[in-house]
């Protein structure tokens, strides 16, 4: 066989190509003296852009809002977006190019448990700072990442809370294979061990899983009180379709997800969802002054039809206690604002939240919802007080062996 | 026990599923030997149409033409470079189907879409929603006007001569090429039909397509190239293993048994339940 | 003999050399990226190109390589103990099949070995039975969206969905640090180039020849004696393995191992890297994988939505226009001129 000569040139130009890699971004710029970049890394294509472009969104508006206000110490914010592509690797290196070659001050990003994982060891090899904006499995508390959404203490167990109070005894777990949900229904077992509830099932999908009708039969079958419901993205449309037309009422066995916002609940089809709980920390009819103003700003910015959720909030949240953070400390040097932000308070869309410094999750107040038949969702229940972060959940009797390190 | 005894309709309803969206493709595969990986996007497109009009039964026939239009676009403009090079077209229509996903993204964006199902589908029969029940019917209906087709009218046995011995037919006066057309139009319409169908039990959104799109081969591989017959038998037997084998065990475990049954199968019977006796040399 | 080697060695004194230097340490270890994709492109060429056979579960065999190489690591790390994803996923002692691992020359000969003795089985058992063409790449298709969910279901042995991710050191070496990061792209460069030679050995030698025999015409070649199954199920492994080392290599360089990597879709990037940059010669296979992987990482910093149209665009117009993909049409340019 022969190699033309042609494609030995060729061969030579791509690597020469690659050598001289693009030009934007590498290395400061002339006017950065009176800006300050910082990273948004999430999911612009592939399966979970669904959910991410609108946090995207959320935390460009954000820093919009900063900069409207004067910036952070004087300088202006500039957003570096860049496309996790729903795959797990693209983060660790798109998060290694905004560290090292975009010299971001810091990265606000990450949706799925998997692309925080393998950002991590990226933010703590490169001592930099990531803000993360989900509800997760908790039992994970890095030094380089900011937790802004619930640990498990702040929604699996508030939720179990609400459904003991609602007298319902036996539940069944329904979730997607992977880690959040084997380790929500890890805590939910013993809690309902230690609470005299009894699991009546646990059953795991494949993630994009839609044929739904055995698992509806063996959940009927079983006849638990409620189902608690851990199942992710496209898998909640299937399922709850399969499960209304199988005749199961939201009164007669309420299903509590914790995977479900107003985002999703267009296109499960409000008709399919209506009147079934959700456990989270914000909706958009929560009632604070705060909310008001993030609801019309962000419909403002990007239309009226759009509707504002807990990851997104969790994320418009990120950036301005991290500008908090960084008007405290002076600096945007990474362990300078780690120390200034632990105490930080702020009232913000879903109430009072506060840093907690030791495992910079937030002290937040737990909600649990009903879905109205106009598709928003509707809070019935909430934990009273910010709730303290407890990712390993050391301070639940019931809890031991759960979370050892 | 009522559990287990249910799990026969439920097997019977994953099988009509199956069967719907493998069709179209024992179609075109199966007649025309192109393996068309963008069948997934036309099930998709048919779904949509479903959203666009937003009533079913006016989409089920609107939903035919869109895919089929879309399928004779696709046969027109790249595969009928390719035939006789099966390996080409697979890839060549895995890029179509790439674009199409994400022109799905743009058009219509990324969540997924609601598409209201009629009044008159609610409730159900015993463990059977009437939803199920309505593509089981479906599936019936395609398999019968498609046999009816093939056997019954004219075109469709000029289609089965043309499949047979491609220049034969030609010299007997039948246009090979209008007869491609008219057959990737009946495939790509069929899957519109799936997607209206599928709309009634899962998501609709960009990724339609990809949660469908394996099964679909398996159900075609299994059954035997392009036999009506197999695919009905593969789909039935795939759609009770699947219902029974996640029963006893769980979704994951039965999706892992449904490959190996089919690996498996093969085997044994590599030619597919229904093969097609062929002297030709490759 | 030299002047034909000639281009050869000058690619692989600029990646040798030229790159390790000019680059900023980022973009060498995404450069060692592809060329761990390289690998895997060749054993893609030499199966597809050369031996007819589309594979589009070569994800399985990169995967297998992948989690062989990262389990030796995860083990090395925890010293023993457990690795960290199975203290989240609640495992209580190390699961048996880990133990051997811990070893590293048995990790890296699984890493070849393993899967190898898959595609030995799969071959035997496909090739045997006259499974061919379009069967045997949805086959192969099934496989790899098999493997997926099995991986994804043992979440206690394989990490799930998260896959395994967070290592620190090889050998004794730290990872993140740069100068490991450059030895590690030397080493891949330096496996890609003997690879290559010795692929393009194989298929220059009388089984390369009967391998391209078996390709056009398989009834032909058994009627003359020959058994086309062993052609094919040796091809295949050889690719296979090709497969498993980029994967044990890939680790190490990326950081990350997961079931994303070894899906049905990467498998079938893959082959349309292989196929943009010519498949009919194996240079084509390397090059095209390098291509792409350029082409995305750059596409996507610039607009993130371009990126899929402009994969499926360009492969379209490559299947259509220019089948033999950029090989092919560099050798007709230089025909041209030549002529």
């Amino acid at each position: 066989m022969r190699t033309p000569r042609a494609l030995v040139s060729a061969l030579l130009l791509t690597t020469l190509a690659a050598c001289g890699s693009p030009p934007s971004g590498s290395g400061s710029s002339a006017d950065a003296q009176d800006e300050i970049k910082v990273g948004v890394l999430h999911s612009l294509s592939g399966t979970m852009a669904i959910s991410e472009v609108t946090v995207r969104d959320a935390e460009l508006l954000a820093i919009e809002e900063i900069n409207q206000a004067g910036g952070v110490l004087g300088k202006k914010l500039v957003p570096v977006v860049e496309d996790g592509a729903s795959d797990w690797p693209t983060f660790a290196e798109k998060a290694t190019k905004l560290i090292r070659q975009d010299k971001v001050a810091t990265v606000f990003g990450g949706w799925t448990s998997a692309s925080r994982k393998a950002m991590l060891p990226v933010f703590e090899r490169y001592k930099s700072l990531l803000w993360y904006p989900v509800q997760y499995e908790g039992l994970e508390s890095s030094p380089n990442i900011f937790y802004t959404g619930a640990t498990t203490n702040q929604q699996i167990i508030p939720g179990l809370d609400y459904l003991k109070e609602q007298g319902k005894k036996k539940i069944f777990l329904v979730g997607s294979d992977y880690v959040f949900p084997r380790t929500a229904n890890k805590i939910i077992k013993a809690y309902a061990a230690a609470n005299g509830m009894q699991v009546l099932g646990e059953e795991y999908t494949p993630l994009g899983h839609t044929e739904y009708s055995t698992l509806v039969n063996k959940v009927v079958q079983a006849g638990p009180d409620a189902v608690f419901n851990t199942l992710n993205g496209d898998s909640n449309v299937a399922f709850f379709k399969q499960l209304k037309s199988a005749g199961v009422s939201a009164e007669a066995m309420p299903v509590l997800s914790v995977s479900v916002a107003e985002e999703e609940v267009k296109g499960i089809g409000v008709d399919n969802i209506a009147g079934h709980p959700v456990a989270w920390n914000y909706y958009q009819t929560t009632d604070t002054p705060a909310n008001q103003a993030f609801v019309k700003a962000f419909k403002a910015a990007y239309g009226e039809d759009k509707v504002t959720s807990d990851p997104m909030q969790a994320g418009y949240n990120a950036v301005h206690l991290w500008a908090e953070a960084v008007k405290k400390a002076g600096t945007t040097e990474v362990e300078a604002v780690k120390k200034a932000a632990g105490g930080i308070a702020l009232e913000r869309p879903e109430g009072l939240v506060t840093i907690d410094g030791e495992n910079q999750h937030l002290y937040k107040t737990a909600r649990i919802g009903v879905i109205r038949p106009d598709g928003l969702i509707e809070q019935v229940w909430d934990s009273g007080e910010p709730i303290k972060p407890d990712p390993y959940l050391k301070g639940y009797s019931w809890a031991g062996g759960l979370a050892e390190e | 026990m009522t559990a287990v005894v249910n799990q026969l309709p439920i097997g019977l309803s994953i099988a009509a599923v199956l069967l719907l969206v493998a069709l179209g493709l024992t179609v075109t595969f199966g007649q025309m030997g192109v393996i068309n990986m963008a069948h997934g996007e036309f099930i998709m497109a048919g779904a949509y149409t479903a959203f666009l009009l937003g009533d079913l039964l006016l989409a089920l026939p609107a939903a035919f033409v869109v895919a089929g239009l879309m399928g004779l676009a696709l046969e027109r403009g790249a595969i009928r470079h390719f035939y006789g090079r099966p390996l080409d077209t697979l890839l060549l229509t895995w890029g179509v189907s790439l674009v199409l996903q994400q022109l799905a993204r743009d058009l219509f964006g990324a969540p997924n879409v609601q598409v209201p199902a009629p009044s008159w589908l609610s409730g159900g029969i015993g463990i059977l929603p009437y939803n199920r029940l309505f593509i089981m019917a479906l599936a019936v209906a395609g398999v019968a006007g498609i046999w009816l087709y093939l056997t019954r009218t004219r075109l469709g046995r000029r289609t089965q001569a043309v499949v047979q011995n491609r220049r034969l037919a030609a010299t007997s006066g039948i246009d090979p090429g209008r007869v491609d057309m008219l057959t990737f139009f009946i495939g790509s319409g069929l899957a519109g039909l799936a997607g209206v169908a599928l709309t009634l039990i899962g998501p609709v959104g960009p990724a339609l397509g990809t949660y469908y799109i394996v099964d679909a081969f398996l159900v075609v591989v299994a059954g035997g190239l392009g036999q009506l017959r197999g695919a009905v038998l593969a789909a039935v037997g795939l759609g009770l293993l699947n219902s029974y084998a996640e029963f006893w065990s769980d979704a994951s475990l039965a999706k892992v048994l449904v490959f190996a049954a089919v690996i498996g199968f093969l085997q044994v019977r590599p030619q597919g339940l229904v093969a097609l006796r062929s002297r030709a040399l490759t | 003999m030299i002047k034909r080697n000639l281009p050869f060695a000058a690619i692989a004194v600029i990646a040798l050399v030229a790159a390790p230097l000019l680059l900023e340490p980022f973009r060498l270890s995404l450069l060692a990226k592809y060329l761990c994709y390289a690998i895997v492109a060749l054993g893609i060429g030499l199966a597809w190109g050369q031996g007819g056979m589309l594979t589009l579960g070569q994800g399985v065999f990169f995967g297998l390589g992948g989690y062989a190489m990262a389990m030796y690591l995860k083990l090395s790390e925890s010293g023993g103990g457990l690795p960290d994803f199975m203290v989240w996923s609640g495992v209580e002692e190390l699961p048996a099949l880990w133990a051997p691992f811990a070893n590293p020359v048995f990790a890296l000969t699984m890493a070849v070995a393993g899967p190898v003795l898959l595609a030995v089985v799969l071959g035997t058992l496909v090739f045997r039975q006259r499974v061919r063409g379009a069967y045997f790449a949805i086959l192969t298709q099934a496989l790899a969206a098999a493997m997926v969910i099995l991986l994804v279901g043992q979440q206690g042995l394989t990490g799930g969905t998260n896959g395994m991710t967070n290592f620190f050191e090889l050998f004794g070496a730290d990872l993140a640090d740069d100068s490991t990061q450059r030895v590690l792209y030397l080493v891949v460069a330096g496996v890609l180039g003997v690879l290559y030679l010795a692929t393009r050995q194989l298929v220059n030698s009388r089984f390369g020849r009967l391998l391209v025999a078996v390709r056009d015409g398989e009834d032909r070649v058994r009627f003359l004696g020959y058994d086309p199954a062993l052609v094919k199920t040796v091809t295949f492994a050889v690719s296979a393995g090709l497969a498993g080392l980029a994967g044990a290599l890939f680790v190490p360089v990326v950081g990350i191992i997961s079931p994303a990597l070894l899906g049905v879709v990467p498998s079938l990037e893959l082959v349309v890297a292989v196929a943009v940059g010519g498949r009919q010669v194996l240079a084509g296979a390397v090059l095209g994988a390098v291509v792409m992987g350029y082409a995305q990482t750059t596409f996507s910093e610039q607009f993130a939505n371009g990126w899929l149209y402009l994969q499926g665009a360009l492969f379209i117009l490559v299947m259509t226009l220019a089948p033999k993909g950029i090989a092919g049409i560099l050798g007709r340019l230089r025909r041209a001129r030549t002529a």
